[in-house]
């Protein structure tokens, strides 16, 4: 199986996506496909790990390893598993909900540890599964279920935190610009470090504010201007640009040493090929510091 | 009867009266001593009121005893509090260069031993004030007919970075201690025989964390919880030693996420915490059943409910266990009962956690995880069963045609063999939904009750094989008893020590232990217990949580449930007195006994007082507010002992009725808040 060519196809999970039709998450899918294709990572070093949402469904539709956690843990379930094998491509997915809701507090830190793993949330500014509500993403006064006078909480901006928090691969993708998310989605797996990947993904069911042509009219691509992606600073300016005008692209990258390269335990490979146990030389030293 | 005595050092939070007490214990323990240290403290850095006490003894002790046969008072609350509970032929200890103690509060029989610190140690240069431990330390190893030269190479040891000159005015002050109460005061007459075997003085949290190492553990995560935290606190001190990642986490949420994530791609995984720390882990602990993923979760506890006595031992959270998540999954819950329980079950715990591949709940306390007690080198081996469980490393050619591979096969045992993600071939989805064999999910839009049933019995399934391993309760002790007493968990010492007193004392009595609380031996339990006498739960919570247990596993009803939830644990003679008032039929009593009224009278004192008084006589009144009779606490001056006033505490309630200052009649609490 290892040894069978790596195509799209043998890229499918067990599973035929349950999203509604026309749900963005479909773009996202092909994107990450694409991007594990165009590095030539075999599908079996790839561990995809995700919360609870509609997004989060995402694991039992391709064909890699995968853990559908619960909501809001996909982080650290991730970090856990990239620390224990960081052999391992590790890729957290999941919504706006899940990520920057219920999850958020995972979100901060997992990118202070700069670690080596990837996370695309699919942002479609609505709690879709659960039929509706307002998300930390939702827009100031958009009527929901459950701010049927519109919402009055500022949302969430993931770029700006994820700026201010240390992540060191921050990028803004639309899953309406199919072609142009892989390459983000791939130049995030490539990176080494913490990379974040904040995909606007609309849900066709429950979010008629937030749709396709309302992105469409909106996004414009960092490439396309003049625009220094090593510059933190401008980096920040631009994670705040929400109205009229909607950046995609590659906001920020920089190299920095990862959680792993500082890890003294990790110093002799994976944790998951190491000996497991004590010889009796450590443990009449350990017991000697009781004496 | 083994030779031993009990020391207590009294102090404030910040005295050093841990390391006074870290190199007695150590110096007893290379004396070839046993000991079992308690230390009382509050949750202050500096200030509060510490006591810790050292019993030591030629054979093995897991608990603090009854006893006080030496203060060492390392301030004048200390010598107010706790001279009073020196046994006759004991003696204090304290610096008379700067404290004294009044001899009213001292006990017939008693000796009193002032140091005068200043002057003994005058030649040895200008001294900081926590080297007044040290010379006590001194005339203490004198007392008790103790080595002092053991105890000067501790402290050179434990100097040995700060250079010769700290080392030799450390060991200088210990000898001026031990010199002038070799000139001044007799020893207390122990005939103790030394063997000299050096043991091991270790914490339940250390031999937890010390058996995950020997046991294959390599990912350690945590937030920091007291009494969890010395866990962390060691294992990140020998993380590159023994081959352990250690993480600190931002919360309880992904600390147990860290483990099971790490769990999952194939390490031995372990995290910490205490109950209010659990209770945020719990959702996950379901997941690790649902996606089988083995993980180890220890409960340090603490009193609760909420943040509750953060600093003082109880047993309260075994329903926490039993209801930590959502739904029925396979799980074990296993109670540790003493340090060297602590080595062993953490190790049995990751076999059976990977053997099942299931979340295993390891239940600890305060009193066991802090306080300290020897242990035999010899009953902590290096290497120690590691039974990683059914692994698929290649899929068979049949495999292959059935469909690939099965992660959740079922399986006659309920165990289906794991893959290691980044194997090829074995490609798989772990779902927290419910799911077929292969991890399909089953549950939103194509729910099927047929594969539910099946997939939740083959979970289930695993309990049977867990149940088969563990060894089932037996009784220990006299056969044929009035009393049983029954415990779990840190309480078999002090269960046992009660036993062996009430049987000595004419009241046959024994104990049934239980330390595996999931799965649970109900029909073993019962045939035990249908042929007992008189059955007593002994418990640190209010409820009688195991009790309830008990009842609910096996049908069996106790008699009786003795139960205590002040934060402090069990004592032998506590436990007496108690069975022996049920078996004379004695109610139980709530009222604040005398100890109690002047403990309370502490805190209303540093609250009103600013410290400046101390509880002296105590009588008891009527005229209480609800009807009740009342403490009358006469307070006085620290300093000249003249009058600040009587407290009025209720006997029934324990409430404050009031604070009367000399000279006034009423509002007085009023006129104390104004001064």
């Amino acid at each position: 199986m290892a040894t069978a060519e790596l195509t799209l196809q043998s890229l499918e999970g067990d599973v035929h996506p349950d999203w509604c039709p026309g749900c963005g998450d479909f773009g996202v899918l092909k994107s990450l496909k694409e991007a594990i294709l165009e590095l030539g990572i075999p599908p079996h070093k790839v561990l995809v790990v995700s919360g609870i949402g509609c997004s989060s469904n995402l694991p039992g539709f391709i064909h890699a390893y995968g853990v559908h956690s619960l909501h809001g843990r996909a982080l650290p379930v991730a970090t856990g598993a990239a620390l224990a094998n960081h052999d391992l491509h590790v890729v957290a997915v999941g919504g706006d909900g899940d990520g920057f809701g219920i999850g958020m507090g995972h979100f901060i830190h997992a990118m202070r540890r700069n670690l080596n793993l990837t996370y695309i949330v699919m942002d479609n500014e609505i709690y879709g599964l659960t039929t509706g509500q307002a998300s930390p993403t939702t827009t100031e006064g958009h009527k929901t279920k459950s701010t049927p006078r519109g919402n009055v909480e500022k949302p969430v901006q993931p770029l700006a935190l994820a700026l201010a928090s240390g992540a060191t691969y921050v990028a803004r993708g639309f899953s309406g610009e199919q072609k142009h998310l892989t390459k983000l989605v791939a130049g995030a797996i490539a990176h080494k470090g913490f990379s974040l990947i904040d995909v606007f993904s609309p849900c066709v069911t429950f979010n008629k504010v937030n749709t396709y042509p309302w992105f469409k009219e909106r996004v414009y691509k960092l490439e396309d201007e003049a625009y220094d992606s090593t510059d933190l600073m401008a980096a920040l300016q631009k994670s705040f640009e929400f109205g009229k005008r909607l950046p995609i692209g590659l906001l920020y990258q920089t190299q920095k040493p990862t959680y792993e390269d500082t890890e003294p335990a990790l110093s002799k490979g994976p944790l998951v090929e190491q000996p497991v146990g004590l010889d009796p030389k450590t443990l009449a030293a350990l017991l000697a510091e009781t004496t | 009867m083994a030779t031993e005595i009990t020391v207590g050092m009294a102090g404030a939070a910040g005295d050093g009266l841990d390391r006074t007490g870290d190199t007695l214990a150590r110096t007893a323990a290379r004396l070839g001593l046993h000991l079992f240290t308690y230390n009382s403290y509050q949750s202050l850095i500096r200030g509060g009121h510490t006591w810790l006490r050292l019993r030591l003894s030629e054979e093995k002790v897991d608990n603090h005893g009854d006893h006080l046969n030496v203060l060492v008072a390392l301030n004048q609350d200390g010598i107010e509090r706790h001279a009073r509970e020196v046994e006759a032929g004991g003696a204090i200890i304290f610096n008379g260069s700067k404290l004294h103690c009044d001899p009213s509060l001292v006990p017939e029989g008693v000796a009193l031993v002032a140091l005068p610190v200043t002057e003994i140690t005058a030649k040895l240069g200008k001294l900081p004030p926590v080297m007044q431990n040290t010379a006590a330390l001194g005339a203490l190893l004198h007392l008790m007919g103790f080595d002092v030269e053991v105890a000067a190479e501790i402290l050179s040891e434990t100097f040995k970075k700060k250079g010769q000159e700290v080392i030799d005015q450390n060991v200088g002050v210990l000898r001026a201690g031990h010199e002038y109460a070799a000139a001044h005061a007799q020893p207390l007459g122990q005939r103790w025989k030394f063997s000299r075997k050096r043991r091991p003085v270790v914490t339940g949290n250390q031999m937890i964390a010390l058996g995950a190492v020997a046991g294959g553990c390599k990912f350690y995560s945590a937030y920091p919880m007291s009494p969890a935290s010395f866990i962390l606190h060691w294992l990140a001190a020998h993380s590159e030693q023994c081959g352990v990642l250690v993480k600190q986490a931002e919360d309880e949420l992904a600390v147990v996420n860290l483990a099971i994530g790490a769990g999952h791609a194939g390490v031995r995984a372990m995290c910490a915490t205490s109950g209010g720390g659990f209770a945020l882990m719990t959702e996950a602990i379901g997941m690790a059943g649902m996606i089988e993923t083995p993980v180890v979760v220890v409960n340090v506890q603490r009193g609760g409910p909420s943040t509750g006595i953060p600093t003082k031992t109880e047993q309260g959270d075994l329903n926490q266990a039993f209801g930590a998540s959502q739904g029925d999954y396979p799980r074990v819950i296993v109670a540790v009962k003493d340090a060297l329980d602590c080595f062993h079950a953490t190790v049995e715990a990751f076999n059976l956690a990977e053997t099942f591949q299931l979340p295993v709940i390891l239940i600890s306390d305060l009193l066991l995880g802090e306080h300290r007690s020897t242990v035999d080198p010899e009953a902590i081996p290096s290497k120690v069963p590691i039974e990683r469980g059914e692994w698929v490393t290649e899929l068979a050619p049949e495999a292959s045609l059935n469909g690939g591979y099965k992660r959740y096969a079922l399986t006659p045992s309920g165990v289906s063999p794991r893959a290691r993600p980044g194997r090829a071939g074995m490609i798989y989805v772990s779902g927290t939904d419910d799911h077929d064999e292969k991890g399909i999910l089953i549950s939103d839009e194509h729910t099927n009750p047929a594969i539910r049933r099946k997939m939740h019995e083959k979970r289930m399934r695993k309990m049977d094989g867990v149940r088969a391993r563990l060894k089932p309760p037996v009784l220990e002790g006299p056969a044929a008893a009035e009393v049983t007493l029954i415990g779990w968990g840190s309480t078999w010492s002090v269960i046992q020590e009660a036993a062996d007193q009430l049987t000595r004392s004419g009241l046959k009595t024994n104990q049934l232990h239980f330390k595996y609380i999931h799965p649970f031996h109900g029909a073993e339990a019962k045939a035990i217990l249908k042929g007992c006498k008189r059955t007593i739960v002994v418990e640190n919570n209010f409820t009688g949580q195991f009790a309830r247990h008990l009842r609910a596993e096996s049908g069996f009803s106790v008699d009786h449930v003795l139960t205590r939830y002040d934060g402090e644990p069990f004592e032998p003679a506590y436990i007496v007195r108690r069975v022996k008032d049920f078996v004379a039929g004695k109610p139980a009593d709530l009222r604040v006994e005398d100890h109690e009224a002047r403990e309370m009278a502490y805190h209303y004192i540093r609250i009103h007082l600013q410290e400046r008084a101390r509880p002296a006589r105590l009588q008891r009144a009527n005229g209480g507010k609800y009807g009740e009779p009342v403490w009358e606490v006469e307070l006085v001056n620290r300093a000249d002992g003249r009058a600040e006033g009587t407290l009025v505490i209720g006997m029934d309630t324990g409430s404050m009725y009031g604070l009367q200052l000399p000279g006034v009649e009423t509002g007085a609490r009023a006129v104390a808040a104004q001064r």
